[in-house]
């Protein structure tokens, strides 16, 4: 199947291209960019003029849900909402029912998500059996079943001697670790970040020191082991500020952010909506300015959605008895391009942080629209307004702070492997 | 951009009238007076022979407890019942209800039996403006304690027994002593009083007891008793539960009565007309001594006398407030 693309606006910032280009796909390939190959001959032209054409979305943090808590969203919902926001390639917690620390369940995840056939999906495996923090889990196995990372998700390890063996031992494998940073001891009962809002409302607070006491250790151990590592999610402008003084003394480690965090604080807790209750915390005005800072300074390399569908009743409860987490795979890009509109970074700066980077982190070969790669492409319209509803939304949860609110900027066309995975 | 609205609106119909009581914070100045004012006349009647009147009749109000209370219970009963409406009394065991479906499903039932006014004690910050967004328009919602968030009509009546004593908020300096962090009173009472004009207000505690950034709230932080007491008029102790012996909050209650607990030494820092409160139960020697508690310059008990007055005029207060949103709404009221 050929297609041809034609007058979108193309940015990859893989090769600096960002000019007015027509893109031509053939065999699931990209074979062209500009001038059409000899003999070209298109089954399909998309018309993308007035429209960026970009590679597809990789999102660091994805929770599919399935198996085990298909109420909450399944492999084909989720990965159908994925296409829908204009991303190729979901990188998946292990945190399912049965978790992901058996080769069984890291190849049922993939194989059901190649059934449907909507994005990629790459799983993180489980650091340690059953997320405990105790027993290694069979890194190698899983690594060589298709995860291509490994967290212990906000489940710290508590012995530092493990976690030092942990790594050790996937620094032997050159595997990738991924750190989403949380002291379970000072977060114990906390659900928002403790500060005046958490006074006020007398909801117990989450202290920072809960997230940077966890990345100060992790930072000292990576620089110990050596290994590849990774820090997902960060909240605190300190964390930030201890992962650039890392990287400046030469430790190649990354990290990166969800967009929420870049956008909301800690204030919108206020009145005890529940769909501000995410984990980890929004925080305050002064962190919310470090972690964008840190976008900026590239310390953080890219944007996440840490997207967390959930069933209606989750989130139907006082606030510290509902679950934490938003849907946000739909709003990624959207929400995303309004740091652009903010002026924040330049539009080819954000798409990298959404394709290239990420793909960097993970070493894997994809978030570029270079001759002979996949054709993995966003096709979006930067300056369609549409409102975020549950109707609007494709994804089984509809538990989004944004619901209800008008944004600008709306994927057109998803292909995945040169295959229309979504259309408008 | 992406910011949440204005949190506190439910509290009030659109012609600024109580249809909520769910917390003192963000209410105005004239509201709360108005229902001093109210409660005032309340009191008063409470010492006539008659202590019924009409103005619900016909009217049913539920008290959902989702923790166990038996003074807050009663008194709300009793003023429910001295405004003739029909109550009906629920504790609610929380162990069953630690899911919110269950909790939304118990309101459902408890809207089936038409109540007017539901009054609302549970575990949850939070619970009472969950309960109130998930009712059906016709019944308020009364908060009478939810989680450390707010106890609004405590702080209120708390307000009606220093006004009735020392008069106007202006002049005052009033100090909140003990367990800051876990209390939903003290946050009460602290918006209350910033409202109502009230010079200074001190709290006193351990850091361990105090939530960070308190000063937030607009309070002054004081951690020893001899400098938070000096020139004050008015001291509202707090009441001290057992277990924070046992995570690492407190080393024992004996330190704490040492330092922080209200005896007569510790009163004289305070101005010779001081007077003393306490949201009770109290725990005699280990936030206040006896003879304090039963001292001259004790409002205890006139804080439960208080406390009925006080329920009396928020509930009237809200279903007022309630009946204008129904005809506002064009919903026929039937008497």
């Amino acid at each position: 199947m050929n297609i041809l693309i034609q007058g979108g606006r193309v940015i990859d910032p893989t090769q600096h291209w960002d000019e007015l280009a027509d893109l031509y796909i053939q065999d699931g390939e990209i074979s062209a960019l500009g001038e059409a190959p000899a003999g070209f001959q298109p089954d399909e032209v998309i018309d993308a003029s007035g429209q960026i054409v970009c590679p597809g979305l990789i999102d660091l943090c994805t929770n599919l849900r399935e198996p085990g808590y298909t109420r909450k969203g399944t492999i084909a919902s989720e990965t159908a909402a994925a296409a829908a926001g204009g991303i190729t390639t979901l990188v998946v917690t292990p945190d399912t029912q049965p978790l992901v620390e058996t080769a069984a369940v890291a190849e049922l995840i993939q194989d059901r998500a190649a059934d449907v056939g909507f994005a990629r999906v790459l799983p993180m495996g489980a650091l340690t059996r059953n997320l405990d923090g105790e027993q290694l889990a069979p890194l190698h196995g899983l690594a060589s079943s298709g995860c291509v990372a490994f967290t212990n998700m906000r489940n710290p390890i508590a012995s530092s001697q493990t976690l030092m063996r942990c790594l050790e031992y996937a620094a032997t494998h050159d595997l990738l670790v991924i750190f989403q940073a949380q002291d379970n001891a000072l977060a114990a009962n906390g659900c928002m970040h403790d500060d005046t809002t958490s006074t006020r409302l007398g909801l117990n607070g989450i202290p920072e020191a809960a997230e940077t006491i966890e990345v100060s250790r992790c930072l000292l151990l990576v620089e110990e082991t050596g290994v590849r590592a990774h820090f997902g999610q960060l909240s605190c402008e300190r964390s930030v500020r201890m992962v650039e003084a890392a990287r400046e003394r030469g430790l190649d480690v990354t990290a990166d952010v969800a967009i929420q965090h870049l956008l909301l604080t800690d204030e919108s807790v206020n009145g005890f909506n529940a769909a501000y209750h995410l984990q980890p915390p929004l925080r305050s005005q002064l962190d919310r300015a470090g972690l964008r800072q840190g976008l900026v300074t590239g310390t953080i390399a890219a944007i996440c959605s840490d997207h967390q569908p959930h069933d209606p009743i989750a989130k139907q409860a006082p606030f510290a008895a509902t679950e934490p987490g938003m849907s946000g795979l739909e709003t990624l890009l959207p929400l995303s391009l309004s740091l652009v509109e903010q002026q924040l970074i330049e539009l080819p700066q954000l798409i990298e942080t959404l394709t290239a980077a990420p793909a960097r982190i993970l070493g894997i070969e994809a978030g570029t629209l270079e001759i002979g790669s996949p054709a993995d492409i966003c096709v979006f319209d930067p300056n369609a307004e549409w409102e975020v509803s549950e109707d609007s939304l494709r994804s089984a949860g509809k538990n989004t702070p944004f619901l209800g609110q008008t944004l600008k900027g709306r994927v057109n066309v998803t292909l995945m492997d040169g295959r229309i995975v979504f259309r408008r | 951009m992406f910011e949440a609205n204005d949190p506190n609106s439910i509290q009030l119909t659109a012609d600024g009238q109580l249809r909520h009581f769910l917390t003192t914070e963000g209410l105005p100045r004239e509201l709360l007076t108005e229902i001093l004012d109210t409660a005032d006349s309340f009191v008063d009647m409470s010492q006539q022979q008659v202590k019924k009147v009409p103005l619900l009749r016909g009217k049913t109000v539920a008290n959902l407890f989702f923790e166990n209370s038996t003074r807050t219970l009663s008194t709300f009963e009793l003023a429910a019942k001295r405004l003739s409406a029909d109550v009906l009394n629920l504790n609610i065991n929380t162990s069953s209800t630690k899911k919110g479906e269950t909790l939304k499903d118990t309101l459902m039932t408890l809207e089936a039996m038409h109540s007017d006014m539901f009054v609302v004690r549970h575990s949850d910050s939070g619970a009472a403006h969950f309960i109130a967004q998930h009712v059906t328009p016709n019944v308020a919602v009364i908060n009478a304690g939810d989680g450390r968030h707010a106890h609004p009509t405590q702080a209120m009546l708390d307000m009606l027994t220093i006004r009735r004593h020392k008069g106007d908020f202006a002049p005052l300096k009033v100090a909140i002593v003990g367990d800051i962090l876990h209390s939903r009173v003290a946050r009460s009472q602290i918006h209350a009083l910033r409202t109502l004009g009230a010079d200074e207000i001190r709290v006193i505690a351990p850091k361990t007891l105090l939530p960070r950034h308190i000063e937030a709230l607009g309070v002054k932080v004081y951690t020893e008793m001899a400098r938070g007491l000096r020139d004050v008029d008015v001291i509202m102790m707090l009441r001290l539960q057992k277990e924070r012996m046992q995570s690492a909050l407190l080393p024992s209650e004996s330190e704490f009565y040492k330092l922080y607990g209200l005896n007569r030494d510790k009163l004289a820092y305070a101005k010779p007309d001081a007077v003393v409160m306490h949201p009770g139960p109290i725990n005699r020697g280990v936030e206040i001594e006896s003879e304090v508690a039963d001292g001259p310059r004790s409002l205890i008990l006139d804080q439960v006398t208080n406390g009925i007055a006080v329920r009396m005029a928020v509930l009237s207060k809200a279903m007022s407030g309630q009946l204008s949103q129904r005809s506002e709404s064009g919903q026929e009221e039937q008497a």
